[in-house]
């Protein structure tokens, strides 16, 4: 019923530059489902939410909410909420003035819209603050008093700008997820836009990574991760070392594929085809990567950071970079720079990234 | 909002263009747009056009003639010439005054500052010829200091020397806010990196004190120089043979009836005015080192011992003299006949409350009238011009600027020449004085307004919309709320100067509706000098307890 669609959007903003913030995209928010917008910063991702709030027009292309074109109709008759990264509470009212906002605008029979106010406060566990200035609350409860603001009204999509940018680390983690509990209990149509690929993971049904005005990929967070689209989708979702190597043999099921003299990977084709002698890159996550005294790869170390829960390693691994954490250094001992590690690696997660066009043109740009 | 729906049916593809679905977005916004826009056009920038074609253009047409006829008379060049005599030399006195105030205020640690502080500002709060009437008082020819003190007979206050003295303190405040606003906006960092550096405290101030608030000393010659030149109490009063040219410009107007006279001398005015307005705005506001929030930033006070007495000296003195002033004036309001008869009495207050209530009541109830209406369309006007760029924004921009920046000289008689016929017969009717009022002082409301919009999270705006308020009820409920601090600032200044004006509305008085400033100079010409300083004791009391009330209510209202 509030499912949404964006066919075909462009966005260019006006001026001498004439630059393309988004580029032809399409994109469907399924009923009920949090899609996370994630992208380094300029690549539109705040736009295309802008344009789903109203306060941006499209270019180019058409918006639906439930079926109904919204592309021409004024933010304030879209019934969407939002919450902002600054939270932007009215600093003037006080918690349930901010709440009682927008239903007051809805113009209910005055029991109901008292109701209404009393139980979202309820829920984000507000009630005892009600009548206290939002600037009296610590960051959490800001937080809790824009999301009860944004639900109260019922909207048809609710839609987040990076609302966890301003919290610590520690209070970030708990508030997302208590936003995505929420979201699910409601059962909301979501749209959340983040550049945080962690905060990404944990929250969506979906993750769409944007680059320069278009989708690199849209897929299930586990997906987005383990088997990237782009080279781009892989660095950007966690550590990542993409380390060339050349097909020895493919069969139906199985690719061999070298990347050092000492070292082949044994992958599955995953239904593609592959011929030998190609040139391929793996996705090696440094998770997967393990000091052992008989692995089959021979590394000499360039960097060595220590981070208490780990040891971080850049080696070299002849002629390619590669990057590891080793968890277990406390028996084995941290290594210095200049000495060689041999590192097995598991091979199951280590993923081919597809040669596709749209990897060719983002190394392009 | 029904409209809005109608015009965006569903299915159709594609945006239609920005400019027009601003305006379809919001039609009320942009019909409260429309109506600020023509009325600032029709009320502010249409007469000061007027004027200035009234001074080349006469029942001939484009009459050279009488253009060259009119320049070739000594008066227009010599009142030109004082115009911009007075105004350099005020200009150059009130800011050494006012940077004196401000430095010793802000760096040293003389004694008092906050009766210093309080004096200094005096001025800005009272009508200007207070001090040209004290000076009478004092110096005239049968002065109190001239003739009691002295025995001079024929003292000659009249002229060039008085209006300088008289400028320069009336205007000193506004140098002394504006400096004092930057020394205190400039870190203290700078000057103790100075000083660690190894550098005397002469130097730390000649190389960075100094340079870091030239801008401010810049802008406040500036600033100071524009009132000189639109000043016309003063040297109505007490400039004697020394005619500027908004003195000359009336009396040519009401003495000679030579409107095109008038008309071009107000027009000259707007040479020097405009001039120094724009160097202003354009150039030295773009020089400044440090910006001016108008947050004190912690100060640590480093200049004290022997150089510190002589800064005080300095200091006391030119506070003492304000306060002498204003005291003579309250002290003549209760004397008989002064200079004559010392004693003590209430009957110019009587006089004043019975004879002359009308025309206090006149000015109360005209400011009162013109206060918030100038404060609100300052806000509104900000917001509209911050906030919202509707097609056409540069009219209302520029439009409220030359209102700001022309003398209420020029206004004045824009007016009277601009609605003296059908449709717009409003000579003579409140509604004239009222919007001389708020078009003068529109200006600092917009520019308070604009700069707290700017400290805004346009966010907060944003969040009323999503929730389903349109922009005029964002305006009303979420953005004029947070103006309240501008809001007040226009408020105070609208009707201090409402209430204190003299230059535009003296040409606007009529006999059903005369203002206090006007009976004042009216006093002081027929020598009532006890009924003026009556006039100009309420005057400075009603103004002193109105800031009061509204302080009161910004603080009350502010806490939660």
């Amino acid at each position: 019923m509030s499912k949404v669609i964006f066919s075909n959007i462009t966005k260019r903003f006006p001026g001498i530059t004439g630059a393309t913030a988004v580029d032809r995209l399409n994109l469907t928010i399924e009923e009920g489902t949090l899609v996370t917008l994630l992208g380094p910063s300029g690549c539109g991702k705040t736009t295309t939410l802008r344009m789903l709030a109203g306060f941006e027009t499209p270019s180019d292309g058409t918006i639906t909410i439930g079926g109904r074109d919204v592309t021409n109709v004024p933010v304030n008759a879209r019934n969407v909420g939002m919450v902002f990264q600054s939270y932007a509470l009215f600093p003037h009212m006080s918690v349930r003035e901010n709440v009682e906002y927008g239903v007051r605008l809805l113009n209910l029979p005055r029991a109901e819209m008292k109701d209404r106010v009393a139980s979202i406060l309820d829920t984000m566990a507000l009630a005892q603050y009600a009548d206290r200035s939002p600037s009296r609350l610590s960051g959490g409860q800001q937080q809790r008093v824009a999301l009860a603001r944004a639900v109260v009204t019922q909207p048809k999509v609710l839609l987040f700008d990076e609302p966890l940018s301003n919290l610590d680390a520690q209070l970030r983690e708990r508030m997302r997820d208590e936003l995505r509990a929420i979201q699910l209990r409601l059962g909301i149509t979501s749209l959340y836009v983040t550049h945080d690929q962690s905060e990404a993971m944990a929250i969506s049904d979906r993750v769409v990574v944007m680059r320069n005005g278009v989708i690199e990929q849209g897929d299930t967070p586990l997906n987005v991760y383990s088997r990237p689209g782009t080279g781009f989708v892989a660095e950007f979702m966690g550590k990542a070392n993409i380390l060339r190597g050349k097909v020895e043999t493919a069969d139906a099921a199985v690719v061999r594929v070298r990347i050092t003299s000492t070292m082949t990977f044994d992958l599955s084709s995953d239904g593609r085809v592959f011929r030998p002698g190609q040139e391929v890159r793996c996705v090696v996550r440094p998770e997967h990567i393990r000091v052992e005294p008989e692995g089959t790869m021979a590394a000499k170390v360039r960097r060595v950071v220590f981070q208490g829960a780990y040891v971080e390693y850049l080696t070299d691994l002849e002629g390619q970079e590669c990057v590891f954490l080793d968890t277990e250094y406390y028996r084995t001992g941290v290594a210095e720079v200049g000495q060689t590690l041999r590192l097995s690696v598991d091979s199951r997660p280590v993923w081919i990234l597809p040669e596709n066009e749209a990897d060719a043109m983002g190394k392009a740009a | 909002m029904t409209l809005v729906s109608q015009a965006t049916p569903s299915g159709r593809t594609g945006a239609s263009p920005a400019f027009l679905r601003k305006i379809t977005v919001d039609p009320w916004l942009f019909g409260l747009f429309a109506l600020v826009t023509l009325s600032v056009l029709v009320f502010a920038v249409l007469p000061i056009f007027t004027v200035m074609k009234q001074a080349v253009v006469t029942d001939h047409g484009f009459d050279f003639a009488a253009l060259a006829d009119t320049l070739s008379q000594s008066f227009v060049w010599e009142s030109l010439v004082n115009t911009l005599l007075l105004g350099a030399t005020s200009a150059v006195i009130a800011t050494a005054a006012g940077f004196l105030l401000a430095f010793s205020a802000t760096r040293t640690t003389m004694p008092g500052k906050t009766f210093i502080h309080g004096v200094a500002l005096l001025p800005i709060i009272s009508p200007p010829f207070v001090m040209a009437l004290a000076v009478v008082i004092l110096f005239g020819r049968s002065g109190l200091v001239t003739r009691e003190l002295l025995g001079i007979r024929n003292a000659n206050v009249y002229g060039f020397h008085s209006l300088v003295l008289i400028q320069s303190l009336a205007f000193t405040p506004i140098a002394y806010l504006n400096i004092r606003g930057m020394l205190q906006s400039i870190d203290s960092a700078l000057e103790d990196a100075s000083a660690s550096l190894g550098a005397s405290r002469w130097t730390t101030f000649s190389r960075v004190t100094l340079p870091l608030v030239t801008p401010a000393i810049l802008s406040s010659t500036l600033l100071v120089f524009v009132k000189s030149v639109e000043d016309f109490g003063n040297p109505m009063l007490i400039g004697g043979n020394f005619n500027t040219l908004a003195v000359e410009a009336y009396s040519q107007m009401v003495g000679y009836f030579n409107l095109q006279a008038g008309a071009l001398l107000a027009s000259l005015m707007l040479v020097p005015s405009m001039t120094a307005f724009l160097i202003h705005r354009y150039w030295v506001s773009k020089r400044s080192y440090v910006t001016v929030t108008g947050k004190p930033t912690a100060q640590t006070i480093r200049i004290s011992g022997a150089v510190v007495i002589p800064l005080t000296i300095l200091c006391y003195a030119v506070a003492f003299t304000i306060l002498t002033f204003y005291l003579t004036v309250i002290y003549v309001s209760f004397t008989k006949l002064p200079g004559v008869d010392n004693t003590l009495t209430l009957a110019h207050y009587k006089t004043v409350f019975t004879a002359g209530f009308e025309t206090l009541s006149n000015s109360l109830l005209l400011a009162g009238v013109a206060t918030p209406v100038t404060a609100i369309a300052g806000m509104l006007i900000a917001y509209l011009l911050v906030r919202k760029a509707f097609p056409g924004s540069f009219l209302l921009r520029w439009g409220t600027l030359l209102s700001f920046a022309a003398p209420g000289t020029i206004l004045g008689i824009g007016y009277v020449s601009t609605f003296n016929a059908p449709p717009m017969l409003l000579t003579g009717t409140a509604f004239i004085v009222v919007a001389a009022m708020v078009v003068k002082n529109l200006q600092v409301g917009i520019e308070a307004g604009s700069n707290q919009l700017r400290q805004i999270d346009k966010s907060i705006e944003e969040a009323s919309t999503v929730l389903g308020a349109s922009n005029t009820r964002t305006f009303f409920e979420i953005t004029l709320p947070l103006l309240k601090p501008a809001l007040f600032t226009s408020l105070s200044y609208a009707f201090t100067r409402s209430l204190t004006t003299l230059s535009a509305v003296i040409f606007l008085v009529s006999a059903n509706w005369t203002l206090i400033t006007v009976t004042i100079l009216s006093q002081v010409e027929t020598l009532k000098l006890g009924v003026a300083a009556a006039y100009c004791s309420i005057l400075v009391f009603v103004v002193l307890a109105i800031l009061a009330v509204m302080q009161f209510l910004l603080t009350s209202t502010s806490k939660r």
